[in-house]
């Protein structure tokens, strides 16, 4: 798949088209306060995201993944989970983090590189971002792996781009998860690129989806702008893992409008204009949820505008929070290191602690 | 009480003691279960435990590592065997990268309390790559612990503890030595602190600092150098190579005043290298002569053939001992 093709995808699972209409039975599985969650989530995700861009470049946070035309795909299946499930995001994936519950000014600490922008709240299991590519794929095999062993009714979802299904732990977490069955969700963002390089040179299978056959495990292809079919699709993979039926694999087909990170320059490698604007113009999940809300007499301008200055101040309030945050004393380094402290950190740290105090800052 | 034990079988009795003990321990690992293990390090215990928890995995070291990476995240107290130390280079990343950091990453939020246990070092006639020493990869990485112990009785110990440690410890196992000799091993649940080092031989002429398979080789050096010139070399075994015990280092040097140091890894960046600056912090003015290394060579692990020229000999830690003490 082209990331900017307009052809019709024929096994592509989409439940509400870019026009706001609903083309598949929803059964009344997502009914409107569902629906009105699912639309204001969206709306304060785009509102973080475009604030954290606009305080990269004023320099109040440090280089920032945008995911700006993903939230669909972020929220829609994070909503499909439950408080206790185990969340491995990328860098990429704060904003389903936020929905299952991260707070926003730790996810503020993170891009602001303080130490406590990786804490989850007590009581979650969302687990920093994982910087290599993948490698977080295992891990949600093993929570889920001990989650089974132990009989508890939890799942754990690992998120990633197309380009991680090139790397090595992409198969290897999947045939674990095969073999073990294990309750698992690979919940790929296939969003066109990896960083520069597009999916058709990443791989030359034609859709992500198709290798869970080689697992022999479940696969889906869904609209990743389309919040409803990513909802169900991810509520049944939650329901087949809690059942016994072992992991899905999931891929949201999705589009990044902006850079990969705002170090990156993404008119380098494709054109930003032509194709972004497709995206935004035809498939944005937002407009589509909105129509589709606006039809419906669910929504109005008047509850955007509401909504819209609502999430500005709990976001300003957020920043504040995470501007007012006590900066990362420099011994913290040695903190956490083991459990307990060993000689030599006990020495390094006193170290750094006179260097610290005959400069006279601390 | 006790019994006559080599260290292939005081590993598979803790293992064994440590899975009756506590139902969160589980063995995952390549060829392990049904197998025994390619050393039998695990004979009987899939017969015993059944294959939920004596796991024979997919040949996948990345995927072994990083799924017990999310056992140990998750309750569990996964025992992963990777089947030669260097066929861990395929899960390396997921050791660093993750198991080393995930405490720190997280505020101590949460911990990794893994346990690996891998077969390493030369003097079996394997192919390439099943002798490899490279110990100081995992010393050179914070939130790692490394351990190797030297006899069977340690090697109980000291994997019980590295067991219960809330850390990930890498536990080296000299292959050399699986089946090179028995030895007294208590029956009950005993541990060995992991970061202590210990003195197996009183001296005062000379300190030998050596771990794993080159602990036996120092013992007899010194043995046969008291026999013909009546030197009398302390022999320190490390067991924990990272973090190191330094008490015991120090305390020995500034008693001897001379030091060697054995070890069949390469000697550049090798753990000598670390023993040395330690010495050199905290005891130079003790020291009567410069700190010698016998060490295997910077060279790739010969192939077996040529494989005893790698290694250090008793006869090249003789030329060592004598040496540093006629300078
Ligand atoms: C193991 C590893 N190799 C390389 C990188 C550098 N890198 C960071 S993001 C990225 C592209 C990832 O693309 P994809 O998986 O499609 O996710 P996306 O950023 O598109 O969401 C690369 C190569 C890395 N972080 N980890």
């Amino acid at each position: 798949m082209k990331a900017y093709s307009n052809e019709v995808e024929p096994e592509i699972f989409r439940v509400l088209t870019p026009d706001g209409e609903i083309i598949e039975t929803i059964d009344g599985k997502i009914d409107k306060s569902l629906m009105l969650k699912m639309y204001e989530s969206m709306l304060l995700l785009r509102t973080f995201d475009r604030k954290s861009v606009n305080l990269q470049r004023q320099g109040r946070i440090g280089t920032y993944a945008p995911f700006e035309g993903q939230e669909a795909s972020q929220v829609g299946s994070a909503l499909a989970l439950s408080a206790g499930d185990w969340m491995f995001p990328t860098y990429r994936d704060h904003g389903a983090a936020i929905i299952h519950g991260q707070e926003l000014y730790r996810v503020f600490l993170y891009w602001m590189a303080h130490f406590d922008g990786s804490i989850c709240p007590e009581g979650k299991r969302i687990l920093p971002p994982s910087v290599p590519i993948a490698t977080q794929m295992v891990h949600a095999v093993g929570t889920a792996w001990a989650s089974k062993i132990r009989g508890e009714k939890n799942v754990s979802i690992a998120y990633f781009g197309d380009g991680a299904t090139s790397e090595g732990d992409f198969h290897e977490a999947l045939n674990f998860a095969g073999v073990y069955k294990t309750p698992t969700i690979f919940f790929c963002q296939n969003n066109g690129y990896a960083i520069s390089v597009p999916f058709e040179k990443q791989s030359a299978s034609k859709t992500i989806s198709q290798r869970a056959a080689a697992y022999d495990i479940h696969g889906v292809r869904v609209d990743g702008n389309d919040i409803f079919a990513v909802w169900l699709t991810v509520k049944q993979a939650v329901e087949r893992a809690l059942n016994g039926e072992g992991p899905t694999l999931i891929e949201a087909i999705t589009f990044r409008y902006g850079a990969h990170t705002t170090a990156d320059n993404p008119n380098i490698y494709r054109d930003q204009d032509e194709i972004s604007t497709f995206w935004r113009e035809n498939r944005d999940p937002i407009t589509r949820l909105r129509k589709y809300l606006n039809k419906e007499g669910h929504w109005n301008e008047e509850q955007e505008e509401l909504a819209l200055k609502k999430f500005n101040e709990l976001i300003d309030a957020h920043l504040q929070k995470a501007e007012g945050y006590p900066k990362s004393d420099p011994l913290e380094m040695f903190n956490h290191v083991y459990a307990e402290e060993s000689w030599h950190l006990k020495e390094q740290k006193q170290e750094l602690n006179q260097i610290l105090r005959k400069g006279g800052k601390k | 009480m006790g019994k006559n034990l080599t260290m292939l079988q005081a590993i598979t009795e803790a293992m064994d003691q440590m899975l009756g003990h506590d139902d969160r321990v589980m063995i995952m690992g390549e060829d392990i279960g049904v197998n025994g293990g390619v050393f039998r390090s695990t004979e009987g215990l899939y017969e015993k435990y059944g294959k939920d928890r004596v796991i024979d995995t997919p040949l996948a070291e990345s995927g072994i590592i990083g799924s017990a990476i999310g056992l140990a995240l998750n309750g569990m107290l996964p025992i992963v065997e990777i089947q030669f130390l260097a066929f861990i280079y395929p899960g390396f990343e997921q050791l660093v990268s993750h198991a080393a950091r995930m405490r720190y990453r997280t505020r101590g939020q949460f911990g990794v309390p893994l346990l690996i246990r891998t077969p390493y070092g030369a003097g079996i006639r394997g192919p390439e790559l099943h002798s490899e020493s490279v110990e100081t990869f995992f010393a050179h990485t914070p939130g790692l612990k490394v351990v190797a112990p030297s006899n069977p009785y340690d090697a109980k110990g000291l994997l019980i503890s590295a067991l219960e440690d809330p850390d990930p410890v890498i536990f080296l196992e000299p292959t050399k030595l699986y089946r090179a000799f028995k030895e007294e091993v208590p029956d009950e649940m005993y541990r060995i602190p992991i970061g202590q080092a210990k003195v197996v031989q009183e001296g005062s002429d000379l300190t030998i600092y050596a771990w794993g398979a080159m602990l036996r080789e120092a013992l007899n050096a010194a043995k046969k150098i008291e026999a013909e010139k009546g030197w009398k070399c302390e022999v320190v075994d490390l067991r924990t190579l990272y973090p190191l015990d330094r008490d015991t280092i120090v305390q020995s040097i500034k008693k001897t005043g001379r030091a060697l140091i054995v070890h069949e890894a390469h000697k550049t960046a090798g753990l000598g290298a670390e023993i040395i600056s330690i010495i050199n912090d905290e005891a130079l003015i003790y020291l009567k002569a410069p700190i010698k290394r016998v060490t295997g060579f910077d060279v790739p692990v010969p192939p077996f053939t040529i494989e005893d020229h790698y290694l250090p000999t008793v006869d090249r830690v003789k030329q060592g001992i004598v040496e540093t003490l006629s300078f």
